[in-house]
């Protein structure tokens, strides 16, 4: 199966990477490559095989419901590149 | 054309847990902006969710309240889409093997008959942050408090055919999770969230029409009003002969209508997969077991008991089982009161009117169930009449104390000496001689009608003091001579 560059744009934007035409180019080779080995895959027989959800042969553990953590608000803003009353701030998201 | 209205229901209600879904944070209402925030709520890389073994529990009882199918092995999901306020970018959710399958809820309809909703699932994942847009100079404020905190989407079947119905169903359900303690239910604060999917279809059709998903209505009046002017629209765009889009769209109640949100179709491409981050959750049938055994009575019970225990009629019970915080209220109440059916009355009648007049739910009362059961024992115990009763109820309203307090500083209290009340008897026989003179000549039938007469004025001669069960034998006796 191959992917046509505007299956990668599309991909690309709905992570908000910005590709240029070179970009694009390149991912559409790579994710190519990855989906021609996928479905390699798919000629495996796996009739009886349940879904893995993951590879560990672990459950998952609970945590109680208790409060562990305090304040650390100026600790996490003092990362941000703009913040203002408490709030991370971003560009615009609305029209 | 006569069109018949298909109704699916998305409820998320915010469960009411200490710490977060997936990291030790308070999940507090109201708290200063990113206060409530760790690591892992912040999506930092290499942060790892823990999950809360209350949320499990919680989403649990749920699905044995609406008699569901519990998922002995769970998967979280990663559900991926880009925004600033979700920094992980993306939703840990559940979609294939969801915590509850298959179950149903039955509704009473206006009519008085029952109607069983299918529930197609309900899921456990996380609420994003909150984005603020105004006034930041052109840009958006994120506060990251809500990021995290446990959800579980309702997800009903397209079983429903009206708003009032809608209506209904997302009473049932708000009265379930308050009942079980797992929400606090308060849609003003948006506890409790619906997504409405409307679509229609010709009378007799089996195929659905294109519905559309109008986004978190939070309260009972805006999803019956946001589903009316749906139904309008979509008709008038369907008998125009024009096709309905299927998109997510807002209501507004100001303007009251619905607008539409966003209708890139690229928007629902969530690419789910399993998170690898959580391992599957494996129940074991004891620990469902358990907590089905330990489930606290639902409204049907409750109703059922009030009826059997209190002796309360049908319509009664179930208004007074509706909420969890009204079972309480009129259980304390009776209690307190020692008389159930009273108590039944004041709550539905006196103390509903005022609460309505001020739109306070009963959680909210200025008088608590203690004070209105102890004004309760005062008529009870002839203290003081139903009538004087209403005017300490408006002064316990207005703050003045409990009942005793009040009959005590306004000097409300009945007058049942024997003596005392011979004497004002006395003074009205005195004062209408023309009345007595009449009443005297007439027959006893005509007697029965003129006795009211005499009543109403000692009544107001004793400013409503005198206990009426005690004034009429007496006063038969001396009018009589």
């Amino acid at each position: 199966m191959s992917l046509e560059k505007q299956d990668v744009l599309k991909i690309a934007h709905l992570a908000r990477l910005s590709l240029d035409d070179n970009d694009a180019e390149q991912y559409q080779n790579s994710l190519t490559s990855i989906l021609d080995l996928v479905e390699q895959m798919q000629s495996v027989d796996t009739n009886g095989v349940e879904p893995l959800s993951n590879p560990l042969e672990a459950k998952q553990r609970l945590r109680d419901d208790v409060v562990t953590e305090g304040n650390r608000r100026n600790a996490f803003l003092a990362n941000a590149p703009q913040t203002e009353a408490g709030l991370f701030l971003v560009p615009q998201v609305i029209e | 054309m006569n069109w018949e209205v298909v109704i699916g229901l998305e409820i998320h209600a915010q469960l009411s847990t200490n710490s977060k879904l997936f990291s030790g944070a308070a999940t507090s209402f109201g708290a200063e902006p990113n206060t409530n925030t760790t690591l892992v709520d912040l999506g930092m890389p290499g942060a790892l969710p823990v999950f809360n073994k209350e949320a499990l529990r919680m989403a649990v009882m749920f699905g044995h309240a609406v008699n569901a199918e519990i998922g002995m092995t769970s998967i979280f999901a990663r559900k991926n889409y880009f925004y600033p306020d979700l920094p992980k970018g993306y939703q840990t959710s559940q979609m294939d093997d969801p915590i509850v399958g298959k179950g149903h809820l039955d509704i009473t309809l206006d009519d008085g008959t029952m109607k069983r909703v299918g529930i197609t699932r309900a899921h456990l994942e996380e609420d994003a942050g909150k984005s603020l847009h105004e006034d930041f100079h052109g840009m958006t404020g994120i506060d990251l408090n809500r990021s995290s905190t446990p959800l579980l989407e309702i997800v009903s079947e397209p079983d429903i055919r009206s708003a009032k119905e809608a209506v209904a169903y997302v009473k049932m359900i708000h009265s379930i999770v308050t009942y079980l303690g797992i929400c606090d239910g308060n849609m003003a604060e948006g506890n409790m969230r619906c997504d409405v999917n409307i679509s229609l279809r010709p009378n007799g059709q089996e195929a659905y029409g294109t519905r559309t998903e109008i986004k978190n209505v939070n309260s009972f009046r805006f999803i019956e009003r946001a589903i009316y002017t749906e139904i309008e629209r979509q008709a008038d765009i369907l008998e125009d002969g024009g096709k309905i889009t299927q998109e997510t769209r807002l209501y507004d109640p100001d303007k009251d209508e619905t607008r539409s949100m966003r209708s890139k179709e690229e928007a629902n491409d969530y690419r789910y997969f399993p998170c690898p981050d959580l391992l599957p959750i494996e129940l074991t049938q004891e620990y469902v077991d358990q907590i089905a055994a330990n489930l606290p009575e639902l409204p049907k019970q409750k109703a059922d008991r009030f009826m059997s225990e209190y002796k309360l009629s049908e319509y009664d019970a179930g208004v007074l089982s509706a909420t969890r915080a009204m079972a309480d209220y009129f259980e304390e109440t009776a209690n307190v009161a020692g008389n159930a059916k009273l108590a039944a009355n004041w709550v539905m009648g006196e103390l509903s009117k005022y609460l309505n007049s001020e739109s306070k739910d009963i959680s909210e009362s200025p008088v608590s169930a203690g004070h209105l059961g102890g004004l309760l024992v005062r008529i009870e115990d002839n203290t003081i009449n139903g009538k004087t009763a209403k005017s300490v109820l408006q002064a316990m309203w207005d703050g003045e104390g409990s009942a005793d307090d009040i009959i005590e500083a306004k000097g409300l209290k009945q007058v049942t000496d024997t003596g005392a009340i011979e004497a004002v008897i006395q003074s009205v026989i005195d004062a209408n001689p023309a009345q007595v003179e009449q009443f005297r000549a007439s027959d006893e039938d005509k007697q029965k009608k003129m006795i009211g007469f005499f009543m109403g004025q000692v009544m107001k001669a004793s400013q409503g003091k005198a206990n009426p069960g005690m004034v009429t034998p007496i006063l038969n006796k001396l009018l009589k001579g």
